[in-house]
């Protein structure tokens, strides 16, 4: 199972259509383990598409994905919930089941998943939302009684419930201050670290990408175009140009 | 892929050690965490917890050490760690570091706090009937002053809520109210005909459907897939704050919202009464033709016999008021939704439910108004 391959994610060829409006053609991607990738693009160039393919929430057109060496589309249902067991996804608003409290939402994988004695899982409950940074009273509370930051916190928590080895964020700073933002940046940058996880995570908040991630996917002319910060400093494509050395990128500190 | 976790306790000369190893993951938490005990040999106060085995560690596995740890430091031992990985080794700083982890209790109820949950219920009950008749004053208020300026009504809106109310509800109240008259013929006819009495069939269904079974069946089907529609639309625009958004632009929610549906309900229910009154005689008719042996114009001659336009009077002007309190309810409902999802779909139901009870205790209330009148 515990396949200690370095690459984590792999796409081939990914094509994504809806109607006459081609998302994605012939898209490949590869994440490496341990790595923090940054994925970013206009709007409607289909990055969330993008995420919830990998993720399996929408049926790719063509070409394949491979999850910690296994094939997605080969892969019978038990196989495929074990795998599933292992990635966590924090929704762009949390999506935290509302009629359940938080501590109950982060134990909602665990009692699907593991046979673990209601005490224990009790205390994991409490040491995840510790760790993502909520005060220990949140626990008790239920989603419509917490702020935005702190939903996404309690989305963070529930994602890390049965330490998956892939994390999945989308958006994880939007909607928050920038103190807020910068607090979460580098709280996921310290479990990625801690907890030994490779993250996926969609933003298009500049700010993350120079803070936290090792490498950036752009999703440009309908594939996605990788490097790190620097490559793609040199990239002369206009829209690049434009993403990273506007006056916004500027004010992040890049393409001085 | 690693060993199972495992643990083993030995002691060397006076120290307690505890040797941890293989893959201590959330798989084999449950386990673990029975065989991390502290044995009776234990006694003296030095103790090792040698980690260098272990070649797969979690936080649910890190958290156990750490706990295992803790406990031991609480009972008065010298607590060393001996870790091997360095990745292994930040983990577990990681979570021992994290403070305040507490497991929420579930609240204690006791008798009194029970107590106090009757009463809060019985206020809560006495507050909502308060802020009903409120927003029925505030309804009032709204139409009458809109009586005043009619052209400042959303026409457009009240069209559209009568197709929706009134005639996308034809087929249900149709079907309904044709299978209810079958079914009271059918009983009438049995019983009666022990009596001999079988021509009477005709006067008793005539008097139920126009007087009761029409108008009530009509409503509750009406409160049951409009007012909960009243609720469940302006419930969801409440979450998406798109009532707050018409009012900060200068918009009244009660002349945008609540009046066009109050209105439209008002028409539909009438109309559909109607209807539901000729479909409930059409079945009963039918039944009777077959069961009695008489044809559709001896049916038609002998229900004019039977009946009087009274009894029709009397079934329709109750559905306006059912109408309006349907309306009432279902937009009162839905303004009062806040924050979750959840609460949209708790409110409909609430608004079905108060709805069907209101239109049955309104129709009792309006038999003894007829009974005093003698009609």
């Amino acid at each position: 199972m515990a396949v200690k391959s370095d690459l984590v994610i792999s796409l081939k060829g990914i094509v994504n259509r809806f109607g006459q409006q081609v998302l994605h053609d012939g898209l490949d991607l590869d994440v490496k383990r341990g790595e923090v990738i940054g994925i970013v693009g206009g709007s409607g160039t289909g990055k969330s598409v993008l995420m919830r393919t990998i993720i399996g929430l929408n049926r790719q057109a063509a070409g394949t994905i491979t999850v910690l060496g296994q094939r997605m589309d080969q892969l019978s249902d038990a196989d495929r919930t074990r795998i599933e067991a292992r990635w966590g996804v924090l929704f762009q608003n949390g999506a935290l089941f509302s009629s359940l409290t938080v501590a109950e939402n982060v134990q909602a994988p665990m009692r699907e998943h593991t046979d673990l004695q209601p005490r224990l899982m009790d205390e994991l409950a409490a040491l995840k939302i510790r760790l993502s940074g909520l005060p220990a009273d949140a626990g008790a509370k239920y989603p419509s009684q917490l702020s935005g930051g702190m939903k996404k916190r309690a989305g963070l928590a529930r994602a890390l419930a049965l330490d998956p080895d892939i994390l999945f964020l989308d958006e994880p700073t939007a909607g928050l201050d920038p103190i807020g933002a910068a607090e979460f940046d580098q709280l996921i940058r310290n479990l990625q670290r801690s907890l030994g996880l490779t993250v996926v995570m969609i933003t298009h908040d500049l700010d993350s990408l120079v803070a936290i991630c090792d490498r950036i996917g752009i999703l440009i002319d309908r594939r996605i175009r990788v490097g790190t910060l620097a490559d793609h400093l040199k990239d002369e494509h206009p829209w690049i140009k434009e993403y990273f050395h506007g006056p916004r990128a500027r004010a992040a500190g890049i393409g001085v | 892929m690693s060993d199972p976790g495992w643990v083993k306790f030995t002691t060397s000369g006076s120290t307690a050690i505890w040797s941890c190893g293989g893959a201590w993951t959330i798989e084999h938490a449950t386990r673990l965490d029975g065989d991390l005990t502290i044995p009776a040999e234990a006694i003296s106060k030095t103790a090792i917890l040698d980690l260098s085995a272990i070649d797969q560690l979690d936080t649910s596995g890190a958290w156990l050490i750490s706990r295992h740890g803790k406990t031991l430091h609480g009972k008065g031992f010298a607590v060393e760690t001996r870790e091997g990985d360095p990745d292994l080794a930040a983990l577990l700083k990681r979570v021992v570091e994290t403070e305040d982890v507490l497991p929420v209790q579930p609240p204690q109820r006791n008798l009194s706090d029970k107590i106090a949950e009757v009463g809060a219920a019985a206020e809560g009950i006495l507050t909502e009937s308060r802020d009903l008749v409120a927003f029925f004053g505030a309804l009032v208020m709204a139409l009458s002053r809109l009586a005043l300026t009619p052209w400042k009504l959303r026409w457009n809106a009240i069209f559209s809520h009568l197709e929706q109310t009134g005639l996308n509800a034809l087929p249900i109240v149709g079907m309904i109210n044709l299978l209810v008259g079958v079914v009271l013929a059918f009983q009438g006819a049995d019983q009666l005909a022990r009596f001999g009495a079988q021509t009477f069939t005709i006067n008793m269904l005539g008097i139920s459907v126009l007087r009761e079974m029409a108008v009530l069946l009509t409503a509750i089907v009406v409160a049951g897939r409009s007012g909960s529609a009243f609720t469940a639309q302006i419930g969801t625009m409440q979450v998406n704050e798109e009532v707050d958004a018409l009012r900060t632009i200068g918009l009244n929610p009660m002349d945008v919202l609540v009046v066009p549906r109050v209105l439209a309900l008002m028409i539909a229910l009438p109309l559909l009464t109607f209807f539901a009154d000729m479909m409930g005689l059409l079945g009963g008719g039918l039944m009777c033709i077959a069961l009695l042996d008489i044809s559709f114009g001896q049916y038609l001659s002998l229900l004019n016999q039977a009946i009087t336009v009274d009894h029709f009077w009397v079934g329709l002007v109750k559905a306006p008021f059912f109408a309006a309190l349907i309306a009432l309810i279902g937009c009162f409902e839905g303004l009062r939704v806040s924050g979750s999802a959840e609460s949209v779909g708790r409110l409909t139901t609430r608004s079905v439910v108060e709805g069907i009870f209101m239109v049955i205790i309104v129709d009792a209330l309006f038999s003894i108004l007829f009974s005093y009148l003698g009609i």
